[in-house]
């Protein structure tokens, strides 16, 4: 049975699509896919994220502990640093990719993705001797909403009255919020998953239902679901964890290995991932353009010249903000080299295509 | 609300036939693009080709997710409706109008296997 996030009756007021993702019932479109995306692109969209995990390591050891497990550096992080990267298995293949807030000293906050929650908790916790550390699982109490878009800003700062215009990209900032007597303290962030300029916020249940009201009150701001953020996330090609990166696809296949710090002394995965980037990897993540307008879908097999497979399509579609169909697609290594020629199967026909780079449309980040 | 147009034979999967003397026109139904949502490309088979009823001759993709075309009846393409290469969305402007494919009936007995408009509308509810 599906979770429900805390916005999940006002979804199917507003009429949404509701369909299950990462062990939730969520939001896939209010109005169409196209309009939600070209909202984010060019005013400003809300996304229900509640459903993303939230984990808490406090302690002694926190910032050991995070070393020890995420394949990214907080070493001498300031305050509010935020950090992508991944959780790996010692063999280099990925647990989960996820954010990483420095709250404080020895005081982290991670953000994971929906699916995987129960699993990351797992693997946490069973990493976590010898450390002394906390880990609070928090991802019932969070609420989470992500402000997207050119607009954002302004939305945030004028409808939700939240202070943000100084916040850096991939920083983030605690605010106190009043609420009568109550009152709580909520995190924002200038992250978020689509390539444009916005924030994501957490907080209560309550605090998130009122701002999300709040924001459809002000007529500012479109409610967006999970189809166009799985549009605006690949063209400017960002990786979703179940597509571009498993178990089986490491971040050096995915071509991720700037996230990746093979200076640190130690974390989980390191020598497998320095050997992979040393003596290079069997297959690799590329970008696929296609000639004609068929669409390459997540599963499609990649061909070779001489008609072999040689690769598996991990995420398509016919690119919104550029009229074109272009794939992610995980190919073996001797094919991954831009311009080299391939041809995709779909359904009873195969379409030529060429290597290109994986990013379809530049990100408009506000740094 | 989806538009139901009398006068076709209409399959389970939403696909309609327009009947016209031994010709047939596929098409897909408007409740079928209210359902899909934009489309953005239509897989088509090519003149000459045979399609058979109960299998897939195409496909008509949305966004999000590539929908199997199932010929409701058995027939030799003689035209392919080749505006919705450059404009598949004439699909959600005018489903009716705009038909996929024009087949040669080959068993018009199978027209009986198909729903009227009243059944049609029954099974959309």
């Amino acid at each position: 049975m599906e979770k429900k996030t805390c916005l999940y009756d006002r979804h199917v007021a507003l009429g949404a699509l509701m369909s299950p993702f990462g062990g939730f019932i969520m939001p896939i479109q209010y109005s169409n896919i196209t309009d939600e995306h070209n909202a984010v692109r060019q005013h400003c969209g809300v996304f229900d994220v509640s459903h993303m995990g939230e984990v808490r390591i406090t302690g002694p050891d926190a910032e050991q502990y995070v070393q020890h497990i995420f394949t990214n550096d907080v070493t001498d992080a300031p305050f509010g640093q935020i950090y992508y990267g991944m959780m790996c298995y010692p063999n280099g293949g990925t647990v989960d990719d996820l954010l990483v807030y420095k709250m404080g000293d020895n005081d982290f906050f991670l953000v994971i993705n929906a699916a995987n929650i129960d699993k990351d908790v797992a693997w946490m916790n069973e990493q976590k001797e010898g450390f002394d550390i906390n880990l609070d699982h928090q991802s019932d109490y969070y609420g989470q909403l992500a402000v997207q878009g050119p607009e954002a800003e302004a939305v945030v700062e004028e409808v939700l009255g939240l202070p943000c215009k100084e916040l850096k990209f991939y920083t983030a900032k605690t605010l106190d919020v009043a609420d009568g007597d109550e009152g709580e303290t909520i995190i924002i962030s200038r992250t978020g998953y689509t390539g444009e300029d916005g924030f994501e916020i957490y907080g209560s249940h309550e605090f998130t239902q009122k701002a999300w009201d709040k924001l459809m009150e002000s007529g500012r701001c479109k409610p967006c679901g999970l189809g166009c953020r799985d549009t605006l996330r690949f063209e400017v090609g960002l990786p979703l964890y179940g597509d571009e990166l498993s178990a089986d696809i490491s971040p050096v296949m995915a071509g991720l290995s700037i996230f990746v710090k093979l200076d640190k002394p130690e974390f989980i995965g390191k020598e497998a991932l320095a050997e992979q980037k040393a003596n290079g990897v069997a297959q690799k993540l590329v970008g696929i353009e296609l000639t004609d307008k068929a669409i390459p879908r997540h599963g499609y097999a990649v061909l070779s010249p001489e008609d072999d497979v040689i690769g598996e399509v991990t995420t398509g579609y016919h690119c919104l903000s550029v009229d074109k169909s272009v794939c992610m697609a995980l190919v073996k290594t001797e094919y991954a080299k831009l311009g080299t020629e391939l041809a995709i199967q779909i359904r009873k026909k195969v379409f030529p295509g060429v290597v290109v780079k994986k990013k379809f449309y530049d990100k408009h980040y506000k740094k | 609300m989806a538009n139901f147009e009398s006068g076709l034979y209409y399959s389970e999967s939403h696909e309609y036939v327009r009947v016209e003397g031994e010709f047939g026109y596929i098409g897909i139904s408007d409740y079928a693009q209210h359902a899909l949502g934009n489309v953005v490309y239509v897989d088509m088979p090519e003149v000459d080709d045979e399609v058979t009823a109960g299998e897939e001759f195409g496909a008509v993709e949305s966004v999000k997710a590539a929908s199997d075309l199932i010929a409701p009846v058995s027939g030799t393409v003689v035209e392919v409706n080749e505006a919705l290469e450059d404009e598949p969305e004439l699909l959600n402007k005018d489903a009716f109008a705009n038909w996929i494919i024009k087949v040669q009936l080959s068993d018009p007995a199978e027209l009986d296997n198909l729903m009227d408009v009243e059944a049609y509308k029954k099974h959309c509810e």
